[in-house]
């Protein structure tokens, strides 16, 4: 039985699994938009290990975060696209 | 047996694709002859940047006429142009930088060309992502940005279009009078021949004084809305004329997708085309410190590229006589892009006979030069 | 600090290869470091949460690498090389520059992505993919799965969703039943690898196993909803939560090429000793080409002495014959699971290509070159800088992804620029 951890997602506190990666509990969360596209069409990972880039949100406040190679930590602050 | 056509143009990076283009426009029969691809060679590396340049009067006469073109071309061009009138603040960082760049406001004037200086405050409210402590800017509005490979493409389609031939992956291997010669042996017939080959112009056209200057640029991951205009520090004017040893300058354009083109670096090294990571820190380390939260915005890539560079700043426009029926249009270090269609107008008036849009006698091609060591 | 301590060797890559080669310079008495990107040792393939989850190789291997006082560095990257002997790495958010005398590539695999109508959408990923996600946390109990693949991969992943208690719809094989028999028989010495494959298929019995299926494409509005495929012929309608779809793997080279390594056939160029082209610089495992975890423990055995000058032990029979199976085996894959021509029609001109650039397949004319390309389309110009869009625009359009521009990963403009000017001080 893993601990859990607090995170902040879209200014939501959620109680997660604290041993996976951020891109896991995201999808956990039922995130769909990690990020969006040019034209505003929602994106997630598909490669899990840090190659395709679309797994990309912001994590305390730094963009561009690849969640896929980032472990959850109690207290991080995350934003999506949706 | 093919009729050999008016005029060979060799080279399609921007300023050959122009050239051709307004050739063909004005009725001659033109053949375009590229070894690789339309903007494969210095044009695909560059900046885009269409500026107005008044570091002499000829070439302020040149880049005002040939932004002219531009701002009348803008309307047709298609969108992977990215053609877009932002703008340029050339910044200054200190006082005495300020009141040169009041000094050239009436000098931009003259040549019809806005330009107006702004304080520290209006500059602050403008581009609030410059660091604090900046003496204000010298604003030319009707500076425009561009993706190159995109446009020389769109002006091989219009050449095409107007009747020109365009052969690409067609190496030429020597030049003659009235001739080209391709390395797979053909011949090509013409009554004149435009060298527009950029660095690689000496080597068919032996005394070209042309030399290759070395240049580095980062794009970033996307930042809409950080930096709205193309923005140059006033010092660039004087790194970029400084031809010994290696430069650097801030030189930062923003792209439609809201990505951060960094430049700007120059070295003589030849064409030895390895990334010189010391003069990239030392190029970044200038750009952060007129925009410090560069530094947590991610770099996606960095690429190297030539600019042909003469000793006298200026590009070799017009005939050479040492070849009967060649003409050059070459050596525009980093103002190719900017100097495209200008320079396509002295092409076609030369060939022509007509009047030129502007004085040609400063591009002659075989005018005297200054050594490299005098220019430094 | 201005930079990281001296090293004798830096492995980059902790999955088996990577391992192997550090356990065993490390034991010949050199000091080594073990850069990984992941939480835990293990790669892909040995992605864990609990020791209890990895098999005993991996185990022993784990323990060799700690009893060896191997020095690991987990969760950085490499971001850019000055020279082969001075990395840039980001050590956890630290960039710094990483000197060593010799190293050893062992960057392993990514998969063969190809565009398909609807691929962008969200539960739409790979098959490597949808096993990394939910060996990292990613509950598929009680959804309903779909696999369209190629190649051993599929099985594995098939045996872990089913065991994790997906409803695994069907797990569809692009290559011919031909192919699979004619692989099968290639690697029939191999018992091992027999009883494995029957193991996997045991776990997943209730799953329709079809060749010559493939996805057509993937419906839904924000996320995905079903998918079309095509079994043996027919379209079938399958609703579905996840689809798992991409084709085989390629060698992850990008580091090995800004070295200047001679890349052939997508893959790290080595001698018998693993020696890459540029001196001091080794590949082993994946990255060398695709042959599995085995193989590639062995080949990391191979440099790992090597590179320690401890060349009789290099060329010991039995890691020369088991790495010349490896190669072997390696072949057979890609020869037998080869992709059908069929799959580079799926896409639809309107079928983004570049996924970072938003690139439509018929934004770029076939006749063009890669360079044309990028420089036309900008297809692979965005933030995975091709490392998706690569392959598909090789099966597409044949065309070769030749250049890695620094930096490597997107860092930070400041902390890669801090990195590179300390270098040569």
């Amino acid at each position: 039985m893993t601990d859990d951890v607090t995170i902040t997602v879209n200014g939501v506190p959620r109680r997660v699994p604290a041993d996976g990666t951020l891109a896991a509990v995201l999808l956990g969360l039922g995130v769909t938009a990690f990020r969006r596209d040019l034209g505003g069409a929602p994106r997630a990972p598909i490669c899990g290990m840090g190659t395709c880039h679309e797994c990309r949100v912001r994590v305390d406040g730094i963009d561009e975060v690849r969640s896929c190679l980032v472990s959850v930590r109690d207290g991080m602050q995350v934003e999506t696209a949706g | 047996m093919t009729p050999s056509p008016d005029v060979i143009v060799v080279g399609a990076g921007l300023v050959g694709a122009c050239t051709a283009l307004a050739l063909a426009e004005a009725g001659a029969q033109v053949t375009l002859v590229e070894g690789d691809f339309a903007g494969s060679g210095s044009t695909g590396a560059a900046m885009g940047h269409l500026v107005v340049m008044d570091d002499s009067p000829a070439q302020l006469a040149l880049t005002a006429h040939s932004r002219r073109r531009w701002l009348a071309l803008a309307d047709g061009m298609p969108a992977d142009a990215e053609q877009e009138r932002c703008g340029t603040l050339w910044i200054a960082a200190s006082e005495a930088e300020l009141e040169d760049a009041a000094a050239r406001v009436a000098g931009y004037g003259a040549a019809g060309v806005r330009a107006e200086l702004l304080s520290a405050t209006e500059l602050a409210r403008i581009e609030p992502a410059l660091r604090q402590g900046l003496a204000g800017a010298l604003r030319v509005p009707d500076d425009s940005v561009c993706y190159p490979p995109s446009v020389a493409r769109e002006c091989l389609r219009r050449a095409v279009a107007a009747g020109a031939t365009v052969h690409e992956h067609c190496t030429v291997r020597a030049v003659a009078p009235g001739r080209v010669t391709l390395a797979n042996g053909d011949v090509l017939a013409a009554g004149a021949i435009v060298i527009a080959a950029g660095v690689e112009s000496p080597a068919l056209i032996p005394g070209l004084p042309i030399v290759p200057r070395k240049g580095h640029l980062v794009i970033t991951e996307r930042r809409p809305g950080m930096v709205h205009h193309q923005l140059v520090e006033l010092g660039y004017l004087h790194s970029a004329h400084s031809f010994g040893g290696a430069s650097v300058a801030f030189n930062v354009q923003p792209r439609r997708n809201g990505q951060l083109l960094i430049g700007s670096s120059r070295e003589l090294v030849g064409t030895e085309p390895s990334i010189n990571r010391r003069l990239v820190h030392a190029m970044l380390t200038r750009a952060s410190a007129f925009l410090p939260s560069l530094g947590a915005v991610r770099a996606l890539r960095t690429w190297v590229g030539f600019r042909p560079a003469t000793a006298d700043k200026l590009p070799l426009i017009g005939a050479w006589p040492a070849i009967p029926g060649v003409w050059i249009a070459a050596g525009h270090e980093g103002l190719g892009i900017t100097m495209a269609p200008g320079t396509a107008d002295l092409i076609v008036a030369g060939l022509m006979g007509n009047a030129p849009p502007v004085d040609p006698a400063p591009f002659r091609p075989d005018r005297p030069m200054p050594s490299l060591v005098e220019a430094a | 600090m201005s930079r990281s301590r001296a090293m004798d060797l830096v492995v980059v890559g902790g999955g088996p290869a990577g391992l192997a080669a550090a356990a065993a310079a490390a034991e010949r008495g050199m000091q080594v470091l073990l850069i990984d990107q992941g939480r835990r040792l293990g790669g892909q393939i040995w992605r864990h949460r609990q020791s209890r989850e990895l098999p005993p190789e991996a185990q022993q291997l784990l323990d060799r690498v700690r009893t060896a006082r191997v020095t690991v560095a987990s969760e950085a990257r490499v971001l850019d090389a000055t020279s082969p002997r001075e990395l840039v790495v980001d050590f956890r958010g630290r960039v710094d520059l990483q000197p060593t005398e010799q190293l050893i590539l062992a960057t392993g695999a990514m998969e063969r992505f190809l565009p398909f109508p609807g691929w962008t959408l969200p539960g739409v990923c790979g098959v490597g993919g949808l096993q990394a996600l939910h060996k990292s946390g990613l509950t598929v109990a009680g959804s309903r799965v779909v696999l369209a693949g190629s190649g051993p991969l599929l099985f594995p992943v098939a045996a872990a969703m089913a065991r994790a208690g997906a409803e695994l719809l069907l797990v569809a094989e692009q290559a011919p039943r031909a192919a699979l028999i004619g692989f099968a028989a290639t690697v029939t010495r191999d018992i091992g690898k027999l009883v494995d494959a029957a193991s996997y298929r045991w776990a997943f019995a209730r799953t329709p196993f079809r060749t010559s299926s493939w996805v057509i494409r993937a419906e839904g509005d924000d996320r995905l909803r079903e998918v079309v495929v095509s079994v043996r012929g027919r379209e079938r309608r399958l609703r579905c939560d996840w689809l798992g779809a991409a084709f085989g793997l390629v060698p992850h080279t990008d580091l090995a090429r800004l070295l200047g390594c001679d890349v052939i056939d997508e893959a790290i160029a080595v001698d018998a000793l693993q020696r890459t082209s540029v001196e001091g610089v080794y590949a082993v495992g994946e990255c060398t080409g695709v042959k599995g975890d085995a193989p590639g423990m062995i080949e990391g055995e191979i440099a790992g002495r090597a590179v320690t000058g401890d060349l009789p032990a290099a060329r010991a029979p039995k890691l020369v014959h088991a790495r010349g199976a490896g190669r072997h085996f390696a072949a057979a894959m890609a020869r037998h699971f080869a992709i059908r021509p069929e799959l580079r029609g799926l896409a639809t001109p309107e079928t983004l290509l570049c996924r970072c650039e938003d690139v439509p397949v018929g934004a770029v004319d076939p006749t063009w070159t890669a360079r044309q390309a990028k420089l036309y389309a900008r297809v692979g110009m965005g933030s995975c800088q091709g490392a998706v869009c690569g392959e598909a625009c090789k099966v597409l359009f044949g065309w070769q992804n030749n250049s890695a521009r620094p930096p490597l990963g997107a860092p930070m403009t400041g902390a890669w620029s801090d990195a590179i000017g300390r270098s040569g001080s």
